[in-house]
Parts: C-alpha cells; structure tokens; sequence
C-alpha cells in the first residue's frame, strides 16, 4: 500500500505490439490431408490386391474417416475456430491407423471387427463434433461436478446390474445393449476427470492450506478431500471387483496425476506410489488372476508358465516375438503374421504395428502420441481458468497413463493388464470416449487461444445492466420494502438476489449454484488467515459460520455494515 | 506388383508417418517462434514505457478513438484523464483513461483488472459523459461505494473523490 506511485500510460505509441493469435485452420486442414494420407494409405497397403477385386471397406473407411475429419473440421471453423490445429489430424492418424491395423488382422483371422471399428469411428467422430458444438465453453463443465460423480459410480455400475452386464473372459466390464457390447468405464474415465478438476479447482487453497501440519507435511482436513476419496474408492473398488486391474491402475494413476497438478507437492505421488505397491502386493496375495499375471510378467519365457492354461505367458511372450520379428523396419503392412498373437487387434495392436512397421514405425506412433499429449498440456498452460488447466493437463495425462500401462504391459515393462491403445484398438467404448477427450481439448484449446476482448464495456453491457438493475429493483420490492432507502442493510434477503443476479448474469461468471456453498468454506480460510496475520477480516458467512460452531473468534467478527463477501465466481490464476 | 513396388512403398508408408510427424513439429516450431518474437518486442516496448513489467501488462488498451455513440453533451476537455489506485492491492498504479467506458473488475477482460477477491468479475463501470466521469456498479457482491455510501445507481465522480471496489480504493485526477 505504501509502494510508490508508478505510473503507467498506455498511449498506443508505448503499449506492446498486440499479437493477434491466428485461427490457424489452413494448417490444421493440410495436416488433416497428410493425416488422411496415412489413413487410407495404410488401407490400401495392408492388401494393395484388395484395391482391384473388392475395395468395398477402403472406400468404406476412407470415406468414413475423410468425412468425419473434414466434418470435425468445419465444426471447428463455425465454433472453435482458434482451437489447437494439431490434435484433430493426428487423431485422425492414429485412428486410420488403427482401422488399417485391424482390417489386416482381419485377412488373416477372417473375423469381421474392422466394419464395427469403422461404423464405430463415424459414431465418434459425430459425438465429438456434437460435443464441440454444445460445449462453447468448457467451464460449463464446472457447474456439473458432483453430477458427474455420481455419473461416475453410475457408469461404474453399470457392469454389476444382473442381465445388462456380461462377463468377458473373467472381467465384467461390459454392458450388453440389443447384441452390441459397450464398456461404459471407458466414459467414466472422462466423468472422473471433470469431477476431479472440478473439485480440485475449487478446493485446492483449502486442500493445501488448512489442516494440521505434522512435521514438513501440511495435511489436509478430511472433510476436504473425504469426496475426492469417495471417488477413488469407487474408481478402484468397483475396478477390483469387476478383476480389471489395468483400469484400476489408469484411475489411481489420474487421481494422483490430477491431485499434483492442483497442488504441486511431490509428496502426494510418493504417497500414492507407496500405496499403489501395498494394493498391488495384496492384489497379488488376494486375486488369483493377479498372482498369474505378475508369474507371466516376471517368468515369461519359463516353458511351464509359457504353456499355462489359464494366465499364461504365450500372449506376451509371442508379442515380443513379433516386436523382435519386426526389426527396424518392420516387414511391411500385411506381411508379417499378426494373427499369431491372441487379441492382437485390441489389447497387442501396439505389437502388431511393431512387427509390420518396426521399431521406426512404432516410434512414429509414440511420438504422435507425444504431440498429442504436449497438445494437450498446451491448452492447459494456455488457458485461463484453473478448472480448465486441470482438465486438460489431466484428460493428457490420463492418455500418456493408459499408453503406460498398455504398451508397458506388452513389451514385458509392467506386467500386462488389458487396456485398449487409445484411438488404435479395435472397440468402440474407447474410441468414442477417446474422441470425446478430443472434443474437449480442442475447446479448452479454443478458450486458451482466444484473444480476449480488452476493449471497453460495450452497448451489450450497458443493457444487461439495465436489465440487471431492473430486475434487482422488483427482487429488492418484493424482498424487503423498507430496505430499499436505508442503502445497505445487512439483511441476507436482499444479499442473495443480488448475489444470485450477479452470478447468473454476468458473462465472466461460470460458476454456478456451487459457489454460493463454496463461498463460507472459503471466506473461512480467508479469515483464518487473516487471523494469524492479525489483521481482522470481517464476512458475514465466516462470522455466521463461527457463532454457529461456538469457536473462539466469535467475537472477533461484529456484523458489519456491508462486510465484504469474498467473491469466488472467477476462479483465474494458474495452477502452480 | 514387384518386388521393387512393395520395397518402396514400405519405406514410403514410414517416411510418410515421419514427414506428418516433421510438419506438426515444423508448423508448431512457427508457432512458437512468431510468440519468442512477440514477447522480446513486448519487453522492449515495456522497458521503454514502464518501471515494471507487471504493471506495462495491466495497462488497458485505450480506445483508439471516441465512441460516435458516447454522448458528449459538454465540453470534454476538463474531463480527468487519469485512474490512480490508492489503496487495495494494485495501489499506486495509474491508468490513463481516454474517452471510453472503463470496466472495473476480478475478470480479465476488465479494462482494468483487480487483483482483489473482494471484487466480482464485472464490478463496475466508469463511463464519460461531457465533463464528467460517472460511476456505475454493475450489480457486484460487495457493492461500490463513492464516498463510503453505497452507490444504487450511476454517480458523478468528481476528481480527486475517492470511490471503492471491493477492496481497492481508487480516485480519478485531471
């Protein structure tokens, strides 16, 4: 307050140089081409014969891939036209890739899962330009966070209900809905995520500043992190029930991923590392599938574990045969022997791509799953909003886990849990959630590159005052009449309206309904604070909170005229 | 097809991926460096204008010219030219104002942005009219106060009278 009085012009001659941040759509469209180039060129390789006697599903998925990228792609110059120029072409890479793959695998095992893939990547592509084009702003995500919650357990579930979920070879992980299977986890991952940003963007001051401190380690209250344990016992409970433990790894791993990003303290991925160690020794005691996989992780080429009947090593192990096969080159598309390898179209396609494309190829495919995810790390350091930030970081972070887990499961690093390669696996769950994970980026990316309108308050303000007021006036009349002349009466009738108009009406506000709860817990802190520092902070909620509870510093906060009511419908400022 | 058909089309289909691969990273390198540029620009510009980068970054953007709209009904030249910040997070900073409305406020798209919770996003405004600066709350929690009354609707500012948002004190000067 005492800091000397800096003045700052901003006459257009010293201001700096604005840069306009460019759509960047003509780049997006070019790459988009190159993306097609692959696709349908790798249709067309996989059998080139097949181009004379019967290119029914090249057309087919070329068309269905060239259509459903150039749809996604108006869908962005009409709505989002500064989104990121870069995840849509190479998801539509790694996804003509995948059809490729899986139409090869096809020829040689005569099943029919690439028409499904195909059918199942328009579905996608669709779901994510309807995504895009509902969700102008992502920070209306925020309102719904608890809903998704509860959409979480829901989809969870689902698998448990008896006559809608089915067992496939021993986890039940599907609903069966009029013959077609649907993994309803695969959605729920996306759930978790939002709720998990959205709680965390909310509750990080209160997650890192309140509580007992014991040593170095601030721990945080319960009550402050007792949802976010809800959700994770949920996520692994339901995980460990239904014996998929690689979904399970996935979550936890978002959890604790999303967890640092709010507070950046190292210690909660120390913590959660240990515990993952701990759960995953017990697994391995408790589950009798667990115990097999880990022998088939750590004795593969053991003939005794090799010709296992149930859980043996065979899978991996003829993986690492075809990734060895493939040497640097790779024995070009449809001239290796894919088939050989069990589900070699869903849980080893990252094999099958190592054989037929080598160790060069293969790292092609990883180093777009890198620009993808730095894509979508982009969006979060760009953005303004702290949900948006862990949003983005985290649905990124969530697809490099599941790329961990999978193709460190396939290449003997970790032990094998099945998990689809995002984009490449023949399923349809995990295609359409994956393009739901598009959708998203490429709107938080569209927020994050954006310019922002600096200008003065336009004619659309001054309306919406004018409307504003008005209606503050009729709320105000039909509240409380005689508070009308005596100004600033500290009655709560008159605060909520006005506090309520504000939120619903103001454009920065996206907030919502939850804030007005949110809004005691934080004043708390605040005071708390305030406390220690000595300075008194007076709010009319923490003192309400306070006289309620019977502490000590009841007295301290005397009703004030107007005391100040901190503001939360802005939550800017980056995630540290 | 031959042998040699296949060979090329083989190493074709990896340099093609590697080629996709180049472009993203090639047109994203662009990107970067159009920004590297713009930010050593905006050093050099804030360097030149200002004590502090941080305040050159707060500085609105003046309109460029007055609003044909604005109703200018007096004379518009004994009108305060300057906003200055005297108490509350930002104080001591100033900000010229021009003939344009200036929106007082948390969000960043504020004209003059508050770093101060006790603000809302959209506080208030402050717009020209003739000689004088008025004062407007834009329905905020917290309520703006010109001269420690609560203001219900627009008000003259006069220079040198102090108005308060959220926690910020500020006082216009000629």
């Amino acid at each position: 307050m005492s800091s000397p009085a800096t003045t700052t012009t901003a006459s257009p001659a010293d201001s700096a140089p604005v840069v306009r941040p460019r759509p960047r759509r003509i780049i997006e469209l070019f790459l988009l081409l190159l993306a097609l180039c692959i696709g349908v060129g790798a249709n067309i390789l996989v059998d080139p014969d097949q181009l004379r006697e019967d290119p029914r599903h090249i057309v087919l998925s070329g068309a269905v891939l060239a259509g459903g990228a150039l749809l996604v792609h108006v869908v962005l110059w009409i709505r989002a036209r500064y989104a990121d120029p870069y995840l849509l072409p190479i998801a539509v890479a790694l996804n003509g890739l995948g059809l490729a793959m899986i139409h090869r695998i096809d020829l040689s095992t005569g099943q029919s899962a690439a028409n499904t893939q195909v059918v199942w990547t328009a579905v996608a592509m669709v779901t994510c330009c309807v995504v895009l084009w509902f969700l102008k702003d992502h920070r209306r995500l925020r309102n719904v966070t608890y809903i998704m919650l509860l959409l979480s357990a829901l989809l969870l579930l689902l698998p448990m209900v008896p006559g809608l979920g089915v067992e496939i070879n021993g986890a039940r992980l599907w609903i069966s809905v009029a013959g077609r299977t649907f993994q309803p986890g695969e959605i729920a991952k996306i759930t978790l995520a939002i709720f998990f940003a959205g709680y965390l963007s909310t509750n990080r001051d209160l997650i890192l500043l309140a509580g007992r401190k014991i040593g170095p380690v601030r721990l945080p209250r319960f009550r402050d992190v007792a949802p976010m344990l809800a959700a994770w016992v949920i996520a692994i409970g339901v995980l460990v029930l239904q014996k998929d433990m690689g979904t399970a790894i996935m979550f936890f791993g978002l959890f604790l991923a999303m967890i640092y990003l709010a507070t950046g303290r190292l210690g909660w991925i120390v913590l959660g590392v240990a515990l993952m160690a701990v759960g995953g020794f017990a697994a391995s005691k408790v589950f009798s599938h667990v115990s097999l996989r880990l022998d088939a992780w750590l004795d593969a080429f053991d003939p005794e574990v090799y010709n296992r009947s149930p859980g043996g090593s065979a899978q991996i192990v003829q993986g690492l045969f075809g990734l060895a096969s493939g040497g640097l080159f790779g024995k070009g598309l449809g001239q290796g022997r894919p088939d050989l390898v069990s589900y070699s179209n869903s849980d080893m396609i990252i094999t099958a791509f190592g054989e037929e494309l080598g160790l060069i190829g293969l790292g092609a495919i990883l180093v777009l799953f890198l620009l993808f995810a730095t894509r979508g790390l982009r969006a979060a350091l760009g953005t303004r909003d702290a949900f948006g930030k862990l949003l983005a970081a985290g649905l990124s972070a969530l697809m490099v886990l599941q790329l961990l887990v999978v193709i460190g499961g396939v290449t003997r690093l970790l032990p094998l849990t099945g998990l689809t390669t995002p984009f490449m696996s023949a399923g349809g769950s995990s295609l359409l959630s994956n393009w739901i994970i598009v959708a998203v980026l490429l709107a938080i990316s569209h927020s994050a590159r954006r310019p922002v309108v600096t200008g003065p308050a336009t004619d659309e303000d001054l309306a919406s005052v004018e409307r504003r007021r008005r209606a503050r006036e009729q709320q105000r009349d039909v509240a409380d009449p005689s508070a009308r002349d005596t100004g600033g009466a500290p009655s709560e009738a008159r605060t909520e309206p006005t506090r309520s108009a504000a939120l619903s009406s103001s454009a920065g506000a996206h907030a919502g309904a939850d804030d007005t709860a949110e809004a005691g817990s934080a004043t708390e802190v605040m005071s708390r604070l305030a406390d220690r520092s000595g300075s008194p902070a007076q709010s009319r909620r923490g003192d309400a909170k306070r006289e309620a509870t019977g502490s000590p510093h009841a007295g301290t906060g005397t009703k004030k005229k107007n005391a100040p009511v901190q503001d939360d419908d802005q939550q800017e400022g980056g995630t540290p | 097809m031959s042998e040699l058909t296949v060979t090329l089309l083989r190493y074709g289909f990896l340099a093609l991926l590697w080629v996709f691969i180049a472009a993203v990273v090639y047109s994203q390198a662009r990107d970067l460096t159009v920004s590297g540029r713009a930010r050593t620009a905006a050093r050099a510009g804030s360097a030149r204008a200002a004590e502090s980068p941080r305040q050159e970054r707060r500085a609105p953007e003046p309109a460029p010219e007055p609003r044909t709209s604005a109703p200018t009904t007096g004379g518009t030249r004994h009108r305060p030219q300057q906003l200055v910040v005297v108490e509350g997070p930002l104080a001591g900073s100033s900000y010229q104002l021009g003939s344009a409305p200036v929106m007082l406020g948390r969000s960043p798209e504020a004209t003059v942005p508050l770093e101060d919770d006790y603000a809302s996003g959209r506080h208030a405004r402050l717009f020209p009219q003739g000689s004088r600066w008025f004062l407007e709350d834009l329905g905020s929690t917290n309520g703006t106060f010109l001269r420690d009354q609560k203001i219900s609707r627009a008000a003259a500012v006069d220079p040198g009278v102090q108005f308060r948002v959220g926690r910020t004190v500020m006082e216009l000067r000629p």
